[in-house]
């Protein structure tokens, strides 16, 4: 059997590519703009990871683990790891609600759905370093009509002082452009669930809230699956704008989170060894995650 | 072949149409604004009064946006004859021996006139070697001064404090006559650890502030600087000091008159004057009078010309005459006047002066005078510390830790003192 399929097969693909080579000059595009901007870089920083050089690169000295053994000896990588896993999960969770609750109220709208729907693609296109100063700008204690209105509500909002505040700003200023990307993928995803199954529930009595767990947001789930791998790997590789723009940082640690961490040594302290370790160590947890986001949640997606 | 070469040499002039035969310097800059137009007006200024040499200027964004690019590009040969790097990327310039061409080195071996007492030591000190000789050439230097709300003074009738001891009561004034809060200060560790230590004679880190070799340790969690920062912190909670953030983010509290007082950069005084809109005083930054009679002069923050390696003997010609056409008295006191920096050159002060300028601004001369009324002692004379900017990073985030109250001063400093310290042996390894 097998191999009257694999005979098929190949029966198949010579008929229809009689080239051997053409698919693969089809896959070429893809794959060098892959090996130049991902495979190349990221085997340099694993190579940068083992050496300590000086900025300028007129010295280089293999380490070995050096970089690694320092990175997991320091209190303050830990620290920043757990600000990470806070920071993104913050900012998947409320990226995806919001988004998802936007995205049902915008597909409920009947007049003037369109406005609606493009206003709310907009701050997606907004540079990432300016949305943090915008909401810099927003949320300055002493002059920032956020601040300002928090005030008035009996609310002291200082982000220079308070970390738990800082974390609040950092999650919102990333949040607030991505809640646009997510909300095109709910959207389309709403609308690709058929009426007449809604409608089915409802003559059998299902309330709102019934139809929208049981029904829709089930029907969802392959949407809600993507964008919840897509915004964990923003969360994590993706905000250095943002929050180099709103608290570097600060105050204390609250803010550094493991990328903020990955440019801020490399770019502005200019240690690319440290650097280096610190991006392959992300890049394992990354891959870690989604392995375990395709293992034991895709399981409970229903396409 | 050769018809080709002959056509990209046609189509070469004629691009570069009447500066042909100039020789091109690329001149990598961070001035953003106002002073990046002034820049601009500088190059095209030398280009105008002779035609052998053709300065561009290339902005490059912020002071570490720019040090990293031009690195990156001497990584790759790409790098421009001159660079403007600020004052804490020095030990990492001055460590990468084969990518720099010492200023003076290159006065000298381009026969251009170079008188190195012509400049102002305190403003020069920062950038020479343990043989005093000038690695680059000094740009834009500032230093911190005090700046003061003249009308919420006037209502609570106290004058601008000299002493710390000075700025605690007449702090207390200020809140007793109904400010919101005494003094606010930029870029923490700048003013309140490097300056403090400066202008009390005291290491910051040893070694001579590690002029006087890599093997430097951070000594900033000594007793003084401890007690001053103990006290910020009693301030902190009292209401008379309020932080309001790293770099200079809180300057909305001086102007938004929720703080009295300001410690921030003499080069702010443009922008502070565009965006007060009340009237203020500049004075000097406040000592301890406990801890020393007759203060030390301030250290300088900024930035400063760097040669690289890898040029062209004409061009290095063009980058000598260039920065000698940079320190002309005129040029000089131009650049001081409009920027706010300080000016590199005693003449340059003495014809702002004889030009009446300090008279007509006020306070425009305070910091010239912080810097020059006392010789540089070796604790005042600036820092060398590889791997600095980081170590910034690190005290802002221990002295945040105090300002919220969870650390004290001394536990603080010492674990700042600590981390910096590991730094610096991994800089000190990395460029032996």
């Amino acid at each position: 059997m097998c191999l009257l399929i694999s005979d098929w097969l190949s029966l198949f693909m010579s008929v229809y590519f009689p080239q051997k080579l053409l698919p693969y000059l089809l896959l070429m595009p893809q794959l060098v703009v892959t090996a130049i901007f991902f495979l190349w870089p990221a085997g340099q920083a694993v190579e940068q990871a083992f050496y300590q050089e000086d900025a300028f690169g007129l010295s280089r000295d293999y380490v070995g683990l050096d970089n690694f053994t320092e990175l997991f000896t320091s209190p303050e990588y830990f620290a920043s790891l757990k600000t990470t896993m806070v920071f993104s999960f913050s900012v998947a969770f409320l990226g995806l609600a919001v988004a998802l609750w936007l995205a049902v109220m915008a597909d409920r709208v009947i007049r003037g759905a369109m406005v609606y729907q493009t206003l709310l693609i907009w701050p997606y296109a907004v540079a990432p370093a300016l949305a943090g100063v915008l909401w810099w700008i927003l949320f300055d204690p002493s002059m920032g009509p956020m601040a300002l209105l928090l005030e008035y509500i009996g609310i002291d909002w200082n982000h220079f002082v308070n970390g738990d505040q800082a974390m609040i700003l950092v999650v919102i200023s990333a949040t607030w452009k991505q809640i646009s990307y997510n909300f095109l993928f709910f959207l389309a995803g709403l609308q690709a669930i058929p009426r007449s199954l809604i409608e089915a529930a409802a003559i059998d009595g299902a309330g709102p809230s019934k139809r929208f767990w049981d029904i829709v947001f089930p029907l969802l789930s392959p949407t809600t699956f993507f964008l919840l791998v897509v915004n964990l790997v923003y969360a994590f590789f993706e905000t250095f704008g943002v929050i180099d723009a709103t608290t570097q940082g600060g105050p204390g640690q609250s803010t550094t989170t493991m990328v903020y961490k990955v440019f801020n040594d490399g770019f502005v302290g200019l240690d690319l060894g440290s650097s280096a370790a610190q991006s392959v160590v992300l890049m394992v947890i990354v891959g870690l995650m989604t392995v375990v986001q395709f293992r034991y949640i895709e399981r409970k997606v229903q396409y | 072949m050769n018809k080709l070469a002959l056509v990209s040499t046609a189509v070469g002039l004629a691009v570069s149409g009447s500066a042909f035969s100039a020789t091109q310097i690329e001149w990598w800059h961070a001035m953003g604004g106002a002073n990046g137009e002034k820049v601009v007006e500088i190059a095209e200024a030398f280009n105008q009064a002779q035609d052998a040499y053709e300065v561009k200027p290339v902005y490059k964004g912020n002071y570490t946006e720019t040090m990293t690019s031009a690195i990156a590009a001497f990584r790759a040969k790409q790098q421009p004859a001159l660079v403007q790097v600020f004052e804490v990327g020095t030990a990492s310039m001055m460590a990468a021996e084969g990518a720099i061409y010492p200023v003076y080195k290159l006065m000298r071996e381009t026969g251009q006139p170079f008188i190195q007492d012509d400049y102002l030591s305190a403003v020069t000190g920062y950038y020479t070697d343990e043989d005093g000789n000038m690695l680059s050439m000094p740009f834009n230097s500032s230093t911190p001064v005090l700046y003061y709300n003249k009308e919420q003074f006037e209502k609570a009738g106290v004058s601008a404090p000299k002493t710390w001891q000075e700025m605690e009561t007449v702090s207390q004034k200020l809140l007793d006559s109904g400010v919101e809060c005494g003094f606010t200060t930029s870029w923490q560790s700048w003013i309140q650890l490097e300056n403090f230590s400066a202008r009390h004679n005291i290491p910051f880190a040893t070694q001579a502030n590690g002029f006087a070799g890599m093997d430097t340790e951070f000594v900033f969690n000594s007793p003084a600087q401890v007690a001053h920062i103990e006290k910020m912190r009693e301030w902190q909670q009292n209401g008379i000091f309020s932080y309001g953030g790293r770099r200079s983010d809180s300057a909305p509290k001086f102007y938004s008159q929720e703080c009295s007082m300001f410690m921030g950069s003499s080069a702010g005084y443009a922008g502070m004057k565009r965006n007060a809109s009340f009237d203020f005083g500049v004075a000097q930054l406040p000592y301890n009078a406990e801890q020393i009679e007759t203060p030390q002069n301030t250290i300088i923050g900024g930035a400063s010309l760097w040669v690289l390696q890898g040029k062209s003997e004409e061009q290095y010609q063009g980058v000598a005459t260039f920065l000698n056409f940079l320190s002309r008295a005129d040029m000089q006191a131009d650049w001081h006047q409009f920027s706010g920096y300080l000016p590199i050159t005693q003449a340059a002060y003495e014809l702002t002066k004889g030009q009446g300028f300090y008279a007509a601004n006020p306070g425009t001369d305070v910091a010239v005078k912080q810097m020059t009324s006392v010789e540089p002692t070796e604790n005042s004379k600036g820092l060398r510390l590889g791997n600095f900017v980081q170590v910034r990073d690190i005290i802002n985030e221990e002295l945040e830790a105090v300002w919220a109250g969870d650390k004290t001063a001394q536990v603080a400093l010492d674990a700042a003192a600590k981390r910096g310290n590991a730094l610096l042996r991994k800089f000190e390894k990395a460029n032996d």
